[in-house]
């Protein structure tokens, strides 16, 4: 009887599958792409409300170009920590030295053009992160955690103590940046810093997409899901962790150079190591391993933190807190776990 | 004689006290299939890890193809078409069946680092991996993840990602334990099916299975080849008959 029942089944499927391609059922569910319900909403929403702050949002502009940083930032981690596996408290280092190179080559070395110091910093941040990464992946767990810290540091101190350089504790004061092409002038609404942040946002999330969906994306997650097995199949696990170390690396730096150039400064919290923490509760808050979620996350931190910290500017930390811990125990798999949910409510067929 | 595909000499790994491996000289030709035979801790799933790379011997050297790769990490010998099953399921559990094959498809041809998807080249890996699905009765279970699955079918999966890399030498660790014995048919169909100039070498405790395909059964007890032959010599070897004394070993 078993047996009738599977050769049923058996055919049933078969035949949904030959039935010339259409809408073959979503693959890496749940993982590399995604409830693609869940993050096709996430999306719309996103660019509802970037539009909506361009054409209304005159006095969140600034605010609005902070918060497409910390989306890059976010995405940077949710590569490594989400889809590769790799844990990492001390990612705020790459963030501070695209910051920096971007400053410094300003400051010191007169080059202002916005588009070469952005690959500029991420080359920077990238090479740094294949020398640090080398080392940071003999590691594992703890370790690892431990490592990304101790080269966070060291880095946060060299800047710290190479005042002439650096401007150490005052900062890097009068980044001067060239108008983007020649023609778009960095204005003091940050009408300017908007539409470039969030033009490069657009470049960054689209680059993740199609690299989480290729199958480089994917041989991550399954490093992150079995390495032994990975390896097993034929895969240098030490490789491709180092390779995306180095692509999460420079996208951060990315972002850090970013937030030099739209703010024309830049300072050691660029580099700290709440800064990475923060980073790493965004990536939780929104869901690991999701894109959208670690954008989602980002937006919502962002604007919790804007709001709160105006209000309450010394416990906005306690707000903090108490969010976080009702995201973790009401929705352990982060905000998009939530849309997930809000989805399968909506449309109980999809769900299956 | 043919050369080798696969060869050990005097393959030797302690661990500290405890001598799992024991001046192993052992040959595979091409197109042969070999049991792999011996009790419980006999040293059987070491040695596999011992020539896939996993485990680094203690001294001695594992010869793949006429190359020395006692050196090469796991990851090379699988490039020279050295591929295994795990005795205790090795899979990526929260993808899903299809998926653990399609990773393994995409390593195979060198895939792996193509950072962009191409939806067409897509659909026909995904064809290719739910060929390999139905050669094992999985396809029914192509889209759901591997830890929904019972651990029989769970056991298949195992074999479907170690076809998927077109192995020149297969090694299989008790693929049938834990496959309820109504399904053991399907074990036996893929193993009836394998490329006629694949070397195997299969660990196996059903006796059924190992005297209905082994050309040659080595028999391992406590880290050293008690005996090696064909079944008929293996059957009737007194040492081997001693150590399998009650369990009724037959040709
Ligand atoms: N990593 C290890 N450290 C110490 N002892 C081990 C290790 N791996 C296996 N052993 C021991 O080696 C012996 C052989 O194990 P194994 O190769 O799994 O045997 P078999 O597959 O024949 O049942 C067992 O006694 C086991 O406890
Ligand atoms: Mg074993």
């Amino acid at each position: 009887m078993a047996r009738t029942e599977r050769v049923k089944s058996m055919s049933a499927t078969y035949n949904a599958a030959s039935g010339t391609g259409v809408s073959t059922p979503s693959t890496w569910r749940g993982l590399a792409m995604g409830r693609s319900g869940s993050d096709l909403v996430i999306a719309s929403l996103l660019v509802l409300a970037g539009l909506a702050t361009l054409l209304f949002g005159e006095p969140y502009w600034l605010l609005g170009a902070q918060v497409a940083i910390t989306m890059i930032f976010a995405l940077s981690v949710d590569l490594l920590v989400g889809f590769a596996g790799i844990v990492t408290l001390g990612h705020a280092v790459f963030f501070g030295l695209g910051a920096y190179t971007v400053g410094i080559a300003s400051v010191h070395l007169g080059w202002t053009e916005p588009l070469s110091g952005l690959l500029l910093a991420g080359a920077s941040a990238g090479l740094l992160g294949l020398g640090t990464g080398v080392l940071v992946l003999r590691t594992k767990g703890l370790g690892q955690l431990m490592l990304t810290m101790a080269f966070a540091s060291l880095v946060y101190e060299i800047a710290n103590r190479a005042k002439p350089v650096t401007g150490g504790a005052d900062g890097l004061q009068g980044v001067i940046v060239a108008p983007i092409f020649g023609l778009f002038d960095f204005d003091i609404f940050g009408l300017t810093a908007f539409l470039y942040t969030l033009a490069v946002l657009g470049i960054v999330v689209l680059f993740a997409v199609l690299m989480t969906r290729s199958p480089y994306g994917r041989s991550l997650v399954g490093i992150r899901e079995n390495r032994v097995r990975m390896q097993a199949i034929g895969t240098n696990v030490q490789q491709r962790l180092l390779s995306i170390y180095v692509v999460s690396a420079a996208l951060a730096g990315v972002a850090g150079a970013l937030l030099a150039q739209t703010s024309q400064f830049v300072g050691l919290n660029a580099l700290h190591f709440g800064l990475s923490g923060e980073v790493l509760i965004i990536v939780a808050l929104g869901g690991a391993g999701r894109l959208w979620g670690a954008l989602l996350g980002a937006v919502v931190f962002s604007l919790f933190k804007d709001r709160l910290s105006a209000l309450d500017p010394a416990y906005w930390y306690f707000w903090l807190g108490l969010l976080l811990a009702v995201i973790v125990l009401f929705a352990p798999k982060g905000l998009i776990g939530l849309v997930d949910r809000l989805m399968a409510a909506l449309h109980p067929k999809e769900a299956q | 004689m043919t050369a080798a595909i696969l060869e050990t000499r005097a393959l030797h790994k302690n661990y500290g006290a405890l001598t799992v491996a024991q001046n192993i000289n052992f040959t595979l030709e091409p197109g042969t299939f070999e049991a792999l035979i011996g009790p419980n801790g006999a040293g059987k799933s070491t040695f596999v890890n011992l020539l896939t790379g996993l485990v680094p011997p203690t001294s001695g050297t594992v010869i793949l193809d006429g190359a020395d790769v006692t050196a090469e990490p796991i990851e090379a010998r699988v490039k020279r078409g050295l591929v295994r099953t795990f005795q205790i399921n090795t899979l990526f559990n929260s993808l899903t069946v299809a998926e653990n094959v399609i990773l393994a498809l995409d390593e195979h041809r060198g895939q792996g680092w193509r950072p962009l998807p191409s939806p067409s080249r897509r659909r026909r890996i995904r064809e290719e991996a739910y060929d390999i699905l139905g050669r094992l009765g999985l396809e029914p279970w192509g889209n759901r993840e591997v830890k929904e699955l019972p651990y029989g079918r769970q056991r298949l999966v195992e074999i479907a990602i170690a076809l998927a890399l077109r192995p020149k030498v297969l090694l299989l660790d008790e693929p049938a334990a834990g496959i309820p014995s109504t399904e053991t048919g399907t074990i036996i169909e893929v193993l009836e099916n394998l490329a006629s100039d694949l070397a195997v070498l299969i660990i196996e405790h059903d006796m059924d299975l190992v005297f209905r395909f082994a050309q040659r059964i080595t028999v391992l007890v406590q880290g050293a080849v008690l005996a090696r032959g064909t079944p008929d010599e293996i059957a009737n070897n007194d040492e081997v008959k001693a150590v399998y004394l009650g369990e009724g070993i037959h040709a």
